[in-house]
């Protein structure tokens, strides 16, 4: 039974211990709707037919509603919607009131992507794996506007602020791999802010944080200087490249040439954009960094002025690390003009 | 045949005085006019032409979501088009689509005024209506904003998209719908006709006078917010960023403190027009006339206290999450009680199945299955599901479109006659009747699914497991456009070229509105009629078209 209403209904599956419940209020209102509006429907259709107009000059009586009618319209809805309301409110105290033993999680949405970071340091990005049969707490903010983190099926949901933090709790029953999706409009990469819940056995979960925190450990060990965050790794181009990532430019600009939100970076560097006030302007270190601080002072023709601003966001070093990116990110064909047309030869060797 | 002019005043029963459509024919006559009627038919073919511009809109999104990629417009493209569809549907033709236009036409005549109490501030309150759009619309050719109607900040005050002249024109309608209210308000209070006490006053009325109230108490309080959002914006104040050390959900329930009051803006005066239409249809007086009176004026002021429902999931307490859940469900109880009466007009009545009765039959589906869906959403526990998924999108669009544009068609057809004195052709209001109703089924039943199956709203890229859906949802707009436009030529076809309407009462309705000819004459009544009766008394039967004079 719950099976064929849950696939009539197009819910999706149920994979977490608030499912089932959510599911079963469901069927009741869903179940409640439709009778009600069936009477309704069905009364007034016998109406029309038992009450037709049988001649243009028609006279009818004059009648008004006794008493004990008025109670039952009153009381009809006031039974049906009460009872809908306690049994809705004890589930949602449920829903948001996380148990004492649940492991947290820390959350941190950004346009347009998820980063889940472990109290213990391991940290992933759009990417959550949790154990089965656990209850898990999300911790959780936003860097820009607000999101909200939905899985459906979970049947939760949260909005993300910026500055402040808001929790969710649920305790994933089935393993496998969920979708996480933003349900708070959010600008341009909203549809696409999505991540991935995978809810691992216990045991697997326990191999994948130990092997994390071995390899953090090993990072941290590999460094001359115990410093208590993770130092930067290698070169310029390779901080630039994981700042990149972290920074979400990533999710608008691509590397191999292809269009996307924003302008690609293969061959940035030198080249001549033209402007969408139809001036010419030759990308430098000037420019690179006036177009990350200050987006829309200076909008490539053909591309929407969309891009946040990254002031305060980006401390000095990793604004020069993304620009010594940006320049690594060349490839062999020599080119001048603008970054319309055809997409460029695919990057290699990197 | 063709009557002449002195023939069809002859037969309706009115002195020899042209009616307000000729009462001077020149462009000026109509821009400079102080007349209730000609105001209402202006604002009438204005919300109309907006009508058809947000729906263009919408069939745009239709057809985007027809692939779950990339498709037809870029992600901004896609996020201005669902914008500018809440903005102009919303603040141009929603809130004004029944008070301004049909309210406008009939409140006075109902009333037996001559016309509303002040007639030069209901053509500045059209001439607002009109700034407030061309500065709206100056915005969206200019850029557009991307930021939905509902402009939530700290993403409306960092967007570099043209927020603040859209922000700016809907202050301006606001203005337009304030004063709209306040006229409508001091006429109900002063302009009664001898013999027209409150409880004798039509149910329309009644449901004006209670729209009137939330739009001169809630609308400035929209006007405050989105001013504060212009002044951020502009002077880089932090009210509401929190960069800047604003709040952001400080602006969630400063905005729906008015847009949920908003929504009864739009579903009242439907409401008004159903209690009208089914007494007219079912020749019938109203059942429970008290119910269906005072529970406009109770969902009105419960209407205040619900904005909670908004923001169960945007970390407000959970106390107040409960609280504004259970004050949410008194409005579904108002609401039932209309419901049960309307179809208790029907008893017993001599039911006539007209155009305008077959959109009272959609609107009493589409409200009681819009209605209970919402109290569904403000089910607390279910609403962490359902939040800014399609379940909400389906849910608003039945009581908005489902229920407010129904009662709109049913006006329109209604009052048809009144207004113009032509009348259309039955069948073909029939057919596309049936087409809306069985398009906008078959558009907006799949997006409850799609909601179900946890489709956020504002996508412009989807999985694909929710596409077949989308494709069936675009195919019902498609049907539903086709309805719209076939109503467009029929009415236009009967407006240009139909027969004038022998009686001036074809419904031989016993509305107050129709105690004068149609259309009427400019100062509405030769003598103001003294009313003895409750509107709708269809116990005797007395020729159409008399006036009666007591």
């Amino acid at each position: 039974m719950n099976e064929l209403l849950r696939r009539l209904l197009f819910l999706p599956e149920q994979a977490s211990t608030f499912a089932r419940d959510v599911d079963n209020l469901h069927y009741f209102v869903i179940l409640t709707t439709f009778v009600m509006s069936t009477a309704v429907g069905l009364t007034a259709i016998f109406f029309f037919i038992r009450y037709r107009r049988r001649s243009e000059t028609q006279t009818t009586p004059h009648i008004e509603p006794k008493a004990w009618m008025e109670a039952l319209f009153v009381g009809v809805p006031l039974i049906i919607f009460t009872a809908w309301f306690f049994l809705g409110y004890r589930e949602f105290v449920r829903q948001y009131t996380p148990p004492i033993d649940s492991m947290d999680v820390y959350v941190m949405g950004k346009k347009w992507m998820w980063k889940f970071a472990y109290p213990d340091g391991p940290n992933s990005i759009n990417v959550l794996r949790v154990p089965a049969g656990q209850n898990v707490r999300l911790l959780m903010t936003s860097r820009d506007v607000i999101h909200s983190f939905y899985v459906p099926e979970f049947r939760v949901k949260m909005d993300v602020l910026p500055g402040r933090y808001t929790q969710l709790w649920f305790n994933a029953t089935t393993p496998g791999r969920y979708q996480i999706f933003c349900a708070e409009y959010c600008g341009a990469g909203h549809s696409i802010m999505r991540g991935e819940v995978i809810v691992l056995k216990p045991q697997e979960y326990e191999d994948w944080y130990s092997s994390q925190k071995r390899g953090l450990a090993d990072r941290q060990d590999g460094q001359p200087t115990a410093l208590d965050f993770a130092p930067p790794l290698g070169n310029l181009v390779d901080q630039g490249k994981r700042v990149a990532a972290d920074q979400g430019c990533l999710k608008c600009h691509t590397t191999d040439g292809t269009r996307h939100i924003g302008p690609t970076w293969l061959d940035l560097y030198g080249r001549r954009e033209k402007l969408s006030d139809g001036s010419v302007v030759v990308v430098d270190e000037a420019y690179m960094t006036e177009s990350m601080m200050e987006p829309a002072a200076k909008i490539v023709e053909g591309f929407q002025p969309v891009m946040p601003s990254f002031q305060g966001k980006m401390t000095a070093p990793e604004t020069a690390a993304v620009v010594e990116f940006i320049k690594s990110l060349q490839s062999d064909a020599v080119r001048t003009g603008p970054s319309e047309g055809p997409a460029y030869a695919p990057i290699r060797g990197r | 045949m063709r009557l002449s002019e002195a023939d069809s005043h002859a037969l309706s029963g009115a002195s020899p005085v042209p009616d307000y459509l000729h009462d001077g024919t020149t462009v000026m006559s109509w821009l400079n006019t102080r007349d209730h009627k000609r105001v209402g038919v202006m604002f009438l073919v204005s919300v109309i032409v907006f009508f058809f511009v947000g729906g263009l809109f919408a069939l745009l999104i239709r057809f985007k979501l027809l692939q779950p990629g990339p498709f037809f417009m870029d992600a901004l493209s896609y996020n201005r088009m669902f914008t500018l569809h809440g903005v102009v549907m919303i603040f141009l033709f929603l809130i004004p689509a029944i008070p301004s236009a049909f309210g406008n036409f009939v409140l006075p005549l109902m009333l037996g005024a001559r016309d509303v109490a002040f007639p030069r501030l209901n053509l500045f309150s059209y001439y607002l209506y009109l700034t407030g759009a061309a500065v709206a619309l100056w915005g969206m050719i200019h850029g557009g904003a991307d930021t939905g109607w509902t402009f939530y900040t700290p993403y409306s005050s960092t967007t570099p998209t043209q927020v603040a002249p859209i922000l700016l024109g809907a202050f301006i309608l606001g203005f337009s719908s304030i004063l709209t209210g306040l006229n409508f308000i001091v006429t109900v209070h002063t302009l009664r006709a001898p013999g027209l006490g409150w409880m004798k006053m039509p149910l329309f009325v009644w449901s004006a006078y209670a729209t009137s109230v939330i739009q001169i108490l809630a609308t400035p309080v929209l006007a405050i917010t989105l001013l504060i959002v212009t002044v951020e914006r502009i002077g880089g104040f932090g009210l509401f960023d929190p960069a800047r050390g604003g709040d952001p959900v400080l602006f969630q329930h400063m905005f729906w403190f008015y847009s949920h009051p908003a929504v009864y803006i739009m579903i009242l005066p439907a409401m008004g027009v159903i209690s009208e239409c089914v007494c007219a249809f079912s020749r019938k007086n109203p059942f429970g006339y008290k119910a269906i009176a005072f529970s406009s004026l109770g969902i009105a002021f419960v209407g205040f206290f619900t904005w909670g429902h908004h923001l169960f999931v945007a970390g407000q307490s959970v106390f107040v999450g409960g609280a504004f859940g259970l004050l949410s469900m008194f409005v579904g109880i108002f609401t039932a009680i209309k419901v049960f009466n309307w179809v208790g007009t029907m008893y017993r009545g001599a039911i006539s199945f007209k155009t305008p009765f077959a959109y009272i039959c959609g609107f009493l589906y589409f409200i009681v299955f819009g209605g209970m869906t919402g109290v569904a959403l403000a089910t607390t526990s279910l609403d962490i599901h359902w939040h800014d998924t399609y379940f909400v999108v389906a849910h608003f669009h039945f009581i908005m479109v489902g229920a407010s544009v129904m009662a709109f068609l049913a006006a329109l057809h209604y009052w048809f006659p009144k207004m113009f004195g032509k009348v259309y052709h039955e069948g073909w209001g029939l057919v596309a009747a049936s087409l809306i109703i069985l398009g906008f089924n078959a558009t907006f039943i799949p997006q409850f699914l799609l909601g179900n199956f946890g489709m956020p709203r504002r996508y412009y890229q989807y999985p694909e497991h929710f596409q077949a859906l989308n494709v069936a949802s675009t195919a019902g707009a498609t049907l539903l456009g086709f309805g719209f436009l076939l109503i467009v030529i029929y009415l236009g076809i009967a407006l240009k070229w139909g027969s004038r309407s022998t009686e001036s009462n074809p419904w031989g309705s016993k509305g107050f509105e129709w105690l004068t000819a149609s259309p009427p004459p400019t100062h509405n009544f030769d003598e103001i009629p003294t009313i003895t009766q409750m509107p709708h008394d269809y116990r005797t039967h007395e020729p159409s078209g008399v006036i009666r004079v007591a």
